[in-house]
């Protein structure tokens, strides 16, 4: 019988493991107590970050030059020579760009199904069952992932990163670099730090955020009078971002910035997994959504669904 | 590109509850195939590549896609078909448009890094494996550069890398480098009466391995927002108050 142990992929910026590992960690640590294995972690690039990875049993360590950085294609060759040479039940990757950008394609190579968008992670009678959160959160469904492997891609934030650290030292296994990392078809020109922003968002108390359904940049302005109202910057989701209404700075998610005011008030914004991930732990969060279906009321404490275009200057007109 | 449920809409699922309904849901083209589509138009305008827009003829709507796709600026529109009639899963897609890229190749691929409904995984990275070519995901601008292509990949918190990728390659777009540009409906009806849909079929790769699904379901509302109504007045002053009782407003 094949070994019945969780591997999972540590991403890190080089210096530090990201929060998003060690929820995969934690989640690992559960399915392999189930399927009576262990938990190991690939570690590429810099070794010494073994020592933030206390609560795996084992970590497989490759340290070439090509994997200083995250590079998809060196990745890419690196996890699929680890998974040849130790054939795990089951591989978690987060939901991020590593996870977006290999998963697929090392499923496909390494012949194992794979679960996206994953909330949730259970073994069922010896069968590894995911839960996963597609159409922008509004349906959820049960994944059987059989055969002896396979792969999932977990979305932050859906388990607690506290079971996946440990102050332990792990056994490490140094694993020799593939050939193949010395004949890359791309490589790394450049790497280009998030600029700092006019106003720092993560540091607000109060944020007055807007999304897609402010629909144009001049509307814009309706929210941004509340904010003046209120004395508090403007957050947003990601497309009004990508519409240059806002600056990237001001955009709250997975891939802009985590918050966590005293209230954070959501106009027009539906609540994607990607957005509730940046600001799912604000103390009180007050969203308006036309919709009585949207996911952000899954997460707000308080909701309407008054239009925003009618509550908005009403609430300015309240608070000036 | 692929057509989506638009999320806008109720979403009911089948019967048996193993998949979503979709006879009377309305499709949209995926958000990250409309950045795709606008990125590779960009391409075309810095660099004079020839655009090819794909669809598969077993999406609903995609005509509407494909023709606006044209009217957008992009050269030739194909209509893929040859896979089952259920191609909604990655794994069939990915399957289907390696045979098609075999027997036409493109010495690049860009498509939406993700698409709301793919639950065995992602088209960009599922494709390139097919294909054997190099990939890269979550791009937010893609240039021309000597033998391939300079591309910006983006990380969490908005770190980026910038990368140097041999072609033929596949990148897989999160947001082109502007907002998708406009197609009058205009230009759009001059497409559709032009009808420029060149229909294809193409002999499917092999599938790869994919997950069972035991059943879907809508997540179960454990806590729910309290509902504030009335009218956008009460609703107002109701969350003024809020906002009041914890100190994060004067007055
Ligand atoms: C790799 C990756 C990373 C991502 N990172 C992020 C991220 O960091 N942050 C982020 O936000 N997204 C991120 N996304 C995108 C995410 O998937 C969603 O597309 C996005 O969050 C949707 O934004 P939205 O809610 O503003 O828009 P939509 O989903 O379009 O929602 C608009 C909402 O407005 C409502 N509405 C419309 N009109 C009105 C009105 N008049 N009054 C009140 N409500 C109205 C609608 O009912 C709808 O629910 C990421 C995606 C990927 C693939």
């Amino acid at each position: 019988m094949s070994p019945m142990n969780v591997m999972v992929l540590a991403e890190h910026t080089g210096k530090q493991i990201s929060e998003g590992t060690y929820e995969l960690i934690g989640a690992a640590r559960d399915l392999a107590a189930a399927l009576g294995g262990q938990v190991e972690v690939a570690l590429f690039g810099p070794r010494d970050l073994a020592a933030q990875l206390g609560a795996a049993d084992r970590v497989l360590s490759v340290d070439h030059p090509a994997l200083a950085e995250y590079l998809p294609q060196a990745y890419e060759v690196a996890l699929t020579a680890v998974l040849a040479e130790r054939s795990p039940r089951l591989l978690l990757m987060a939901n991020g760009t590593p996870g977006l950008d290999l998963g697929a394609a090392v499923a496909v190579g390494w012949q194992a199904p794979l679960a996206a968008y994953v909330t949730g992670l259970a073994v069922d009678g010896g069968t590894v069952v995911a839960t996963s959160a597609i159409l922008g959160g509004k349906v959820l469904a049960e994944l059987e992932l059989p055969g002896e492997r396979g792969v999932a891609t977990v979305v932050g934030g859906a388990f607690g990163a506290e079971a996946g650290q440990a102050d332990a030292v792990p056994e490490v296994t140094e694993v020799s670099p593939p050939a193949g990392l010395d004949q890359l078809a791309m490589s790394l020109a450049e790497v280009t730090e998030p600029q700092g922003g006019d106003v720092d968002i993560t540091t607000a108390d109060l944020l007055v955020s807007v999304g897609r359904g402010i629909e144009s940049k001049d509307n814009v302005e309706l929210v941004q009078d509340l904010g003046d109202a209120l004395g508090v910057p403007l957050s947003a989701s990601r497309p009004v971002v990508d519409a240059g209404w806002l600056p990237k700075t001001r955009q709250v998610g997975k891939s802009g910035l985590k918050v966590k005011p005293r209230a954070y008030l959501a106009f027009g914004i539906s609540g994607a997994p990607e957005h509730l991930e940046g600001m799912r732990d604000a103390d009180l969060i007050i969203a308006c959504n036309t919709d009585p279906g949207a996911p952000i009321f899954d997460v707000a404490h308080y909701g309407t669904t008054v239009d925003l275009f009618d509550l908005v200057p009403a609430l300015t007109d309240k608070l000036s | 590109m692929k057509a989506v449920p638009d999320l806008v809409e109720e979403i009911e699922l089948t019967p048996d509850e193993t998949d979503i309904d979709r006879e009377y849901l309305k499709f949209v083209l995926s958000e990250w195939d409309a950045q795709a589509l606008e990125e590779a138009l960009l391409l075309k305008d810095a660099s004079g590549a020839e655009v090819v827009a794909v669809g598969l003829a077993s999406d609903p709507d995609i005509d509407q896609a494909l023709y606006t796709a044209l009217a957008k600026g992009a050269d030739a529109a194909v209509k893929l078909s040859g896979g089952p009639e259920d191609a909604t899963a990655t794994g069939v897609r990915a399957a289907l448009l390696a045979g098609y890229l075999a027997a036409e190749p493109a010495d690049l691929v860009i498509t939406g890094v993700q698409a709301a409904d793919d639950i065995d995984g992602q088209l960009p990275p599922m494709l390139a494996a097919h294909l054997g070519q190099p990939h890269v995901s979550v791009v937010i601008a893609v240039e021309a550069a000597d033998g391939g292509v300079l591309v910006r990949q983006e990380f969490a918190g908005g770190r980026t890398h910038q990368l140097r990728v041999t072609t033929p390659a596949v990148i897989g777009v999160q947001a082109a480098r502007q907002a998708p540009r406009y197609a009058p409906i205009t230009r759009i009806r001059q497409a559709m009466a032009a009808g420029g849909l060149r229909e294809v079929t193409a002999e499917p790769a092999a599938a790869s391995a994919a997950p069972v699904v035991r059943r879907m379901y809508r997540p179960e509302q454990t806590s729910h927002a309290q509902m504030l109504t009335g009218s956008a007045d009460e609703v107002a002053e109701a969350i003024a108050g809020l906002l009041r009782d914890r100190g994060l407003v004067k007055g």
